[in-house]
């Protein structure tokens, strides 16, 4: 379904990606895990079209999207949110939600009427009318993930959705996330904390200082050398070995 | 078409009126630098300065380069009650909202101007306005080029107190990183506070620069602040070398256009120079970031 | 029917009623009413709903005032034919600033500081070349009769200014409803999340700007009939400009009556300065003072009411 083929992004000298690939089948639950600043965000922004890989390919759905700009990648069905909650803060919960269903509906209470099932299917139900500012860290995050969903994508690249909650709301999202998977939804996720992906994912990729170390099933990865010393640092290894 | 020695005046004439154009600047860019707000009162807040020194010469009698340290301070106290009673407080949120709370202080500024001082152009009569001075084919006024050398004085001074003094390297460590800077023990409002000041106290300094060969009225900051935006975009939003070499090429673009084009579409070169730059090189000649 | 638009009917009929009972003096002042509520809803079209704010609003005034008057004097074109033609010169206008500003990036103030930049171009352009007359300005015959574009009675002019305003109403009202207002919001709001939900960003600016700079100049063409006068000064001059946002600003960015009640606010400081002037001596100066006040109410509607006037009003409505 995406194909990220030698995938390199530089920002003045710094390689932030460096040659990544990965793919994601259709139905899947794939997670993308590294240390802080291996790359990870970027590597999903240049994927989404935020920024211009300066080499490599991308294709969604057997169609090449290298470079094009966000608005014409989230039209073809594939869709991110933002690790730092980006919501509109203005308008209502309902109205931030319209606007991802705006994107194949022109009519006002068809987009009304999508919005309010997708945020029952985020349990966001009891929040429509309250604004965006007035969200908690939580509610933003489903927000994010609502919003998203409402533009009807394929394919929905999630930036850290679990990060700042606490473990009950974790609890609470990764049953969302199964949900959405459940309605034929398929996901790719960037996750800085191990624990969440395992639950989640059934393949997982590992990033480090911009390049694909690993891939595998979440419990492969948690044995990987190479894994925990990118997480440890050098040696780790062998100190948790002996 | 022109002949040299023509040509070589309205540089040499250029440069002096660019040598208050950076005075004017370096306090823009010094304002947005270190407090990432565009003053859009910058030109208001001349024009007030300027009817200061005009005031002071015709009230008590001071002569305006005499005027210097008193205008100054004046300035600089100005500029810093206002940080700390209207523009601190809305310094945070979206960049347009303090914009437009500039943009609201200077209509307040011109209009109480126009209330207090009425409509009228103003000049100071120094009896040294009519003193030229011979440079190769060009004769220039004797006031100009006493404002010119005392702006650059001024602007060294300015470097240097940032460069060696304790409250200058907390200037440009907060403009450099404020969250670092606070977290070693800076007390940034204040430092803020200052810079606010410091701001307004080069058009202090500019004002009693440019009241010997210029008027003042009421709408004299629109004049100057689209004037002061470009050659601080020109230079690169921030930069002190880029507001100096900025003032500089502004007022010889000024005074040839003037040359060239005549009184009126020499005007033109300022802004058509503002929106190229931003256009083309938003970053500025010295800019870094955008 | 629903409260709000009885309140709607109900004042739509009170404007109507208005200049038949009251001494033509008021009956201009309702009219700049809503002529500069009109012209302010083309502002806010921009900057309230779109968040662009333009700081040189008046290059689109000044390109219809002119594009319709030049179309008259010198091409003998009738006004109301010229009308249309200066909108279109209007929408271009802000079609080619909005493309070339968007396309370099350009956000927040130094999308406001470059508009203020080519209004400056505009209005030493029309103070420079021949075919404005310069700094002279350019006077229309006056001629009243209705298929000239002007009227002998003031009320006409009146009638028009509603109907301008009533139909930029409807387009804000439009905005609150559709597709394309949603997305306006949410770029203002976050350009970013606007971008990564599908929305064509640069696309939808250019629209917008283009629609605000045709209403805008549509306004320009009105005033030039009412005075039959223009020149740099007036139709490029950075008070329009200010003037445009300032209604917006005061009664409520982003809301559809919010340009219309700033401007009953500034008419009203207006006029209660004009009277305290012609009481108190010292005050002669009118302009002065009411433009003092309009200053002090910009900074304290940004600073402490970010929605204008109007979130008074909503804030009771909400109690209630």
């Amino acid at each position: 379904m995406l194909e990220v083929r030698e995938v390199s992004k530089s920002f003045g000298g710094l390689k932030a990606v460096d040659r990544a690939s990965l793919d994601v089948a259709p139905g899947e639950i794939v997670g993308l895990i590294g240390p802080n600043g291996a790359g990870k965000t970027t590597l999903f922004a240049t994927i989404a079209g935020f920024h211009r890989p300066d080499a490599g390919t991308v294709t969604f759905e057997g169609k090449p999207i290298t470079g094009l700009a966000p608005h014409r990648i989230c039209a073809a069905g594939m869709v991110r949110t933002f690790q730092i909650t980006q919501p509109f803060a203005g308008i209502s919960v309902r109205e931030n939600i319209m606007v991802g269903a705006y994107l194949h509906t022109a009519d006002r209470h068809l987009a009304a009427r999508e919005a309010e099932a997708v945020a029952g299917l985020v349990g966001m139900k009891d929040q429509l009318d309250q604004r965006g500012a007035d969200l908690t860290v939580a509610g933003r995050k489903r927000l994010e993930l609502a919003r998203a969903l409402a533009t009807g994508p394929r394919l929905l690249l999630l930036d850290e959705v679990m990060a700042g909650l606490n473990p009950t709301e974790i609890v609470e999202i990764v049953g969302v996330i199964r949900n959405i998977r459940a309605s034929g939804v398929t996901i790719l996720l960037i996750e800085h904390v191990m624990q969440a992906v395992t639950s989640l994912a059934e393949r997982v990729y590992v990033l480090n200082q911009g390049r694909m170390i690993a891939e595998g099933t979440p419990a492969a990865i948690a044995d990987n050398e190479e894994v925990i010393e990118a997480y440890l640092g050098r040696g780790a290894a062998k100190v948790l070995r002996a | 078409m022109f002949d040299p020695a023509f040509l070589f005046a309205g540089v040499l004439n250029g440069l002096l009126a660019g040598g208050i154009y950076v005075l004017v600047a370096v306090g823009l860019t010094l304002i947005y630098g270190v407090l990432h707000i565009i003053n859009f009162a910058h030109g208001s807040l001349l024009m007030l300065a300027m009817y200061a020194v005009f005031y002071l010469w015709r009230l008590i009698g001071i002569d305006p380069y005499a005027a210097l340290p008193v205008v100054i301070a004046g300035a600089f106290g100005f500029g810093f009650v206002l940080y700390r009673l209207l523009i601190g407080r809305y310094n945070h949120g979206r960049d347009e909202n303090i914009l437009l709370i500039t943009l609201g202080l200077s209509i307040v500024i011109d209009n109480v101007a126009l209330l207090f001082f009425g409509g009228d152009t103003q000049t100071i009569d120094v009896p040294y306005a009519g003193t030229f001075v011979e440079i190769g084919a060009a004769f220039l006024p004797l006031p100009k080029i006493i404002s010119f050398a005392a702006s650059l004085v001024i602007c060294a001074a300015l470097g240097l107190y940032m460069a060696k003094s304790d409250m200058g390297k907390a200037i440009r460590a907060v403009a450099k990183e404020r969250q670092g800077a606070r977290l070693v023990g800076i007390d940034v409002e204040n430092v803020f506070a200052v810079s606010y000041g410091i701001g307004i106290a080069c058009l202090g300094a500019a004002a009693c620069l440019l009241m010997p060969t210029y008027y003042v009225t009421p709408s004299s900051g629109h004049a100057f602040v689209l004037v002061a935006f470009t050659i601080v975009v020109l230079g690169g939003m921030g930069s002190f070398a880029g507001a100096a070499v900025g003032g500089f090429i502004i007022g010889i673009t000024e005074s040839l256009g003037g040359l060239f084009l005549g009184e009126q579409l020499g005007q033109i070169g300022i802004s058509l120079i503002f929106i190229l730059i931003l256009l083309l090189k938003p970053t500025g000649l010295f800019g870094s970031k955008a | 029917m629903n409260r709000a638009a009885l309140l709607c009917a109900l004042g739509l009929l009170a404007a109507l009623a208005y200049p038949l009972l009251v001494p033509n003096y008021l009956v201009t002042i309702g009219m700049l009413v809503f002529f500069t509520a009109f012209i302010g809803q083309s502002w806010n079209i921009a900057g309230g709903f779109a968040g662009q704010t333009s700081f040189g609003h008046v290059v689109f005034f000044g390109t219809g005032a002119y594009t319709s008057t030049i179309l008259q004097v010198t091409w003998g074109w009738n006004p109301w034919l010229a009308w249309p033609a200066a909108m279109a010169a209007g929408g271009a206008v802000g079609w080619m600033i909005a493309v070339l500003s968007f396309r370099a990036g350009l956000r927040g103030s130094y999308f406001a500081l470059i508009t203020l930049a080519f209004a400056e171009v505009f209005r030493i352009l029309a103070n420079s070349v021949p075919f404005t007359k310069g700094g002279l300005g350019m006077l229309l015959k006056s001629d009243p009769r209705p298929i000239n574009f002007q009227f002998k009675d003031p009320i006409w002019v009146y009638y028009l200014a509603l109907l301008l305003c009533v139909v930029s109403l409807l387009i804000a009202w439009h905005l609150t409803r559709s597709r394309f207002g949603a997305r306006l919001v949410a770029i203002r709001e976050n350009e970013d999340a606007a971008r990564a939900l599908g929305i064509d960003v640069f696309a939808e600016k250019v629209k917008v700007l283009t629609l605000s700079g045709a209403m805008c100049a549509a306004g320009g063409t009105f005033y030039a009939q009412k005075y039959l006068y223009i020149d740099p000064g007036i139709a490029f001059g950075v008070d329009k400009s200010v003037e445009m946002l300032l209604v917006s600003m005061v009664g409520g960015a982003g809301t559809i009556f919010g340009p219309l009640i700033g401007s009953f606010t500034l008419m009203g400081i207006n006029e209660v300065t004009r009277w305290l002037a012609s009481v108190v001596p010292a005050l002669k100066n009118v302009q002065p003072l009411s433009l003092i006040v309009y200053g002090i109410m910009l900074i304290l509607i940004v600073a402490r009411l970010p929605d204008g006037l109007m979130s008074l009003f909503r804030r009771k409505r909400r109690h209630a």
